[in-house]
C-alpha cells in the first residue's frame, strides 16, 4: 500500500484569480482543502513608514495607492483622522462633495469587484459591462482632480477645489468621426453635476442588466450558493466588516451608526444577507449599487442649490486663494509655510473610521506635535478578511477558493500596505 | 454618544479598579492604559461583560515610542507662523552610520519604548475603546496574545511582531507576515533606516538575484531654502 499524504499546492502569486499578488499555500486532501495559508506582503511598500517622514499633506497620495480601486475613500479616512486631531470644521458643501465621491468610489469599487469576481467564476460579459460604467465614473474623477485613479482630491479642511462647471470633451481623431464624437459628447455639455445626474439616471437599468446576467444564472448560483458560509458570530470574531459582515446578517454600517461627512442627512438603506454565503454577499453588494446611486442623486440635488466654500478658511491648514497671494503678504507666507513645512498637529492620538466599500477602513494617528505623523496605523478591511481565508476555505474544493477570494473583494494594495 | 462613553468610563472605573493605570477621555475616545500583567484580565472582561460586550477587535498595532517628542525640526506653530528648522536631534533616517551607532535605547525609560495598542468595537452598544500596554523590557518586548479572545488578532499580532519585534506569548503561529522571506530586522522601529538595510538586484555573474547593502546616496529631507548648513545660491554662483 502506498502511503497517502496530504498534498501541498502553491497557488499564486502570479495566478490571474489571485487578484494581485496573493500566494496561497493550500494543503489538499484530494481536491478538498484542509488548510489554506495565505502568504501576503508581496506588495508591501512600507506606507506606514514612509508617512512618518513627510508632512501630513504629502501623504494623501499614498492613501490613494492603498486600495487602488477605492481611492477617495482611503483619503477620507486619513483626512478625517487629521481633522479630528486638529479640531477643524469642514464646510458643509465639502462634506456633501465627500459624501458624493465616497459613493461614486463605492460604485467604482463594486464594479471592479463584480468584473473580477464574475470573470473568475466564468462570466466574461460582466467584465466588459462593468468597465463601460467605470469609464464614466473615472471621467468624473478626472474632471474634479485631473487624475482618473489616484486623485489626491480630499484635503484636511475640505476638498482641493470645487466641482467644475464643464466636462472635458472628446475630440475627433483618425478613428472617431464627427458623428461619433458628437454622440460621445452628448452628456458632457453641462457641468459635472449634469454629467453625474445623467449617469445616475442610467445606472439603475445597468444594474438590472447585471442582475439579468447573474442573479438567477444557474452556473453563477451553483458556484456561489453555500460557498464560504460565515455565521454572524464568526464574522464578528474574525474582524469582518462591511459587506462581509452584512452578508452574514449583522446590520452594521458606519454610515448609519457612526455617521461622518453628510451621511446623517441623506436617506438610504442598509442591505443585509441571511445565509452568510458568497451569494448573499453578492446580493448585498448589488443592492449597495442602488443605494449608492440614491445617495449620489440626493447629493447632486443638494449641491446644485447650495453653493459655498469647499475648504476651511483656516490658512494654517489649507492654502489661501491664488488671487489673495498676489496682493496679500500674509497669504503668501501662509502658502509658503504650508507647502514647505506643512502644519503641526497637537500631540495626541485619534482613530477615524469610515465605511469603505470593502469594510471598516480606519486610520489610527499618533502625533507628538510635529509636522509629520509619529505613527500612522492603517486598519485595512481586506487584511482581516484575508485572515479569515483559512476558515472560509476549509472543506471546500479548490475551485471554490477562487470564488471565496472573489467574494472577499481582496485588493493587495491595502492588505500589504 | 459622548455621554455613553462617559458612562462606560465610570463603569470601568468601578469594575476594573486597579487593573489599569490611567483612563483618558480625549476627542470622544476612551483610552485605557493597562500594565502587561492585567492585560488578559481586562481584555476578557471587556469582551464578555454584559455592560461592555466589545465583540470585535478592530485593530491591533505596535507603536515605538523611542523618538516621541524628539522632533528633527523645532516646528511649533505660533501666531507668527512656524519656527525655522533646526539641526536633527534624533536619528537622520538617511544616515545609516549614525543610525547604527546611535545607542538610543538607553535614553528611553525602561518599559516605555514599545506599546501595543488595541481598538475594540462593540456593535451592540455602538462604542469604541482603545487599550494600550507598554512592554516591560525594551530589548525583548513581550505581551500575552489575545488571539483566544478575538481570533482576528492572529494576523494583527503577527504584523506587530514583524514590524516591531514585539513577542506575543501563547500566539499559535507567530511568523513574519508582511516582510520578505528571510528578512532581518523590524522595519517600523524608529531606529530602522527609512531606505532599509539591503537592496536586491540581479547579478549577471552569479546568474541569480542577490541582496547587498543599500547603495542609495544620502539625501537630506529638509528643503534647501530653509537649511542652514548650505551656502546660499547667490554665494555659490559667486564662487563659480
Amino acid at each position: 500500500m502506498p502511503e497517502i499524504r496530504n498534498f501541498t499546492l502553491n497557488f499564486g502569486p502570479a495566478h490571474p484569480a489571485a487578484h494581485g499578488v496573493l500566494r496561497l499555500v493550500l494543503e489538499m486532501d484530494g481536491e478538498m482543502i484542509v488548510r489554506a495559508d495565505p502568504h501576503i506582503g508581496l506588495l508591501h511598500r512600507g506606507t506606514e513608514k514612509l508617512v512618518e517622514s513627510k508632512p501630513y499633506n504629502q501623504s494623501i497620495g499614498y492613501m490613494d495607492r492603498l486600495d487602488y480601486v477605492s481611492m477617495m475613500c482611503n483619503e477620507h479616512g486619513y483626512v478625517l483622522a487629521i481633522e479630528k486631531l486638529l479640531g477643524i470644521e469642514v464646510p458643509i458643501r465639502a462634506q456633501y462633495i465627500r459624501t458624493m465621491f465616497d459613493e461614486i468610489t463605492r460604485i467604482l469599487n463594486h464594479l471592479l469587484w463584480i468584473a473580477g469576481h464574475s470573470l473568475d467564476v466564468g462570466a466574461m460579459t460582466m467584465f466588459l459591462y462593468a468597465f463601460r460604467e467605470r469609464e464614466d465614473l473615472m471621467d468624473a474623477y478626472e474632471a474634479v482632480s485631473g487624475a482618473r485613479l489616484h486623485a489626491t482630491y480630499y484635503r484636511p479642511g475640505g476638498v482641493n477645489r470645487d466641482l467644475p462647471d464643464s466636462m472635458p470633451q472628446y475630440e475627433k481623431t483618425r478613428w472617431r468621426d464627427e458623428a461619433e464624437v458628437k454622440r460621445q459628447n452628448a452628456n458632457r455639455q453641462g457641468s459635472l453635476l449634469d454629467f453625474l445626474e445623467d449617469f445616475t439616471n442610467r445606472f439603475p437599468s445597468k444594474v438590472d442588466e447585471y442582475e439579468t446576467l447573474l442573479t438567477d444564472n444557474r452556473i453563477w448560483k451553483q458556484r456561489l450558493v453555500g460557498v464560504g458560509v460565515v455565521s454572524p458570530e464568526r464574522a464578528l470574531q474574525m474582524g469582518f466588516t462591511g459587506p462581509m459582515l452584512r452578508g452574514s446578517g449583522v446590520e452594521w454600517d458606519l454610515r448609519k451608526k457612526q455617521p461622518y461627512a453628510a451621511y446623517s442627512q441623506v436617506d438610504f438603506d442598509i442591505p443585509v444577507g441571511t445565509n452568510g454565503d458568497s451569494y448573499d454577499r453578492y446580493l448585498v453588494r448589488i443592492e449597495e449599487f442602488r443605494q449608492s446611486n440614491r445617495i449620489i442623486k440626493q447629493c447632486i440635488d443638494w449641491l446644485r442649490h447650495h453653493p459655498g466654500p469647499v475648504r476651511s478658511d483656516n490658512h494654517k491648514v489649507t492654502p489661501p486663494k491664488r488671487a489673495d497671494m498676489k496682493h496679500d503678504m500674509e497669504a503668501l507666507i501662509h502658502h509658503f509655510k504650508l507647502m514647505t513645512e506643512g502644519y503641526c498637529l497637537p500631540a495626541g492620538e485619534a482613530y477615524a473610521a469610515i465605511e469603505h466599500p470593502k469594510g471598516e477602513f480606519a486610520c489610527y494617528l499618533v502625533s507628538d506635535g510635529a509636522n509629520k505623523p509619529y505613527r500612522l496605523k492603517i486598519r485595512a478591511p481586506g487584511f482581516a478578511h484575508l485572515s479569515g481565508m483559512n476558515e472560509m476555505a476549509r472543506g471546500h474544493m479548490l475551485s471554490d477558493v477562487v470564488a471565496i477570494i472573489g467574494s472577499q473583494d481582496i485588493v493587495f494594495g491595502e492588505v500589504d500596505r | 454618544m459622548s455621554s455613553k462613553i462617559e458612562e462606560l468610563q465610570a463603569y470601568l472605573n468601578t469594575h476594573l479598579e486597579g487593573k489599569f493605570t490611567s483612563s483618558v477621555l480625549a476627542l470622544g475616545e476612551l483610552t485605557l492604559e493597562i500594565p502587561v500583567r492585567s492585560w488578559l484580565d481586562v481584555c476578557n472582561f471587556l469582551r464578555h461583560d454584559e455592560q461592555t460586550q466589545f465583540e470585535q477587535l478592530s485593530d491591533l498595532c505596535g507603536v515605538d515610542y523611542i523618538a516621541y517628542g524628539k522632533a528633527e525640526w523645532d516646528t511649533h506653530a505660533s501666531s507668527t507662523g512656524f519656527s525655522r528648522a533646526v539641526q536633527a536631534a534624533s536619528v537622520d533616517p538617511f544616515d545609516f552610520d549614525q543610525a547604527k551607532l546611535k545607542d538610543e535605547p538607553s535614553e528611553v525609560e525602561a518599559g516605555k519604548r514599545f506599546a501595543v495598542v488595541l481598538h475594540l468595537l462593540s456593535i451592540k452598544r455602538n462604542l469604541r475603546i482603545r487599550l494600550r500596554t507598554f512592554c516591560e523590557d525594551n530589548a525583548y518586548p513581550v505581551v500575552p496574545s489575545v488571539v483566544r479572545i478575538w481570533n482576528s488578532a492572529n494576523w494583527y499580532e503577527r504584523e506587530a511582531f514583524d514590524l516591531f519585534g514585539i513577542m506575543f506569548n501563547y500566539h499559535p503561529d507567530l511568523r513574519r507576515i508582511l516582510t520578505d522571506y528571510g528578512f532581518i530586522g523590524h522595519p517600523l522601529r524608529k531606529d530602522f533606516p527609512l531606505a532599509g538595510q539591503v537592496e536586491m538586484r540581479y547579478d549577471p555573474l552569479q546568474k541569480r538575484v542577490i541582496y547587498q547593502p543599500v547603495s542609495i546616496v544620502t539625501q537630506p529631507t529638509v528643503p534647501r531654502v530653509i537649511r542652514q548648513d548650505q551656502p546660499s545660491i547667490a554665494s555659490q554662483e559667486r564662487d563659480n
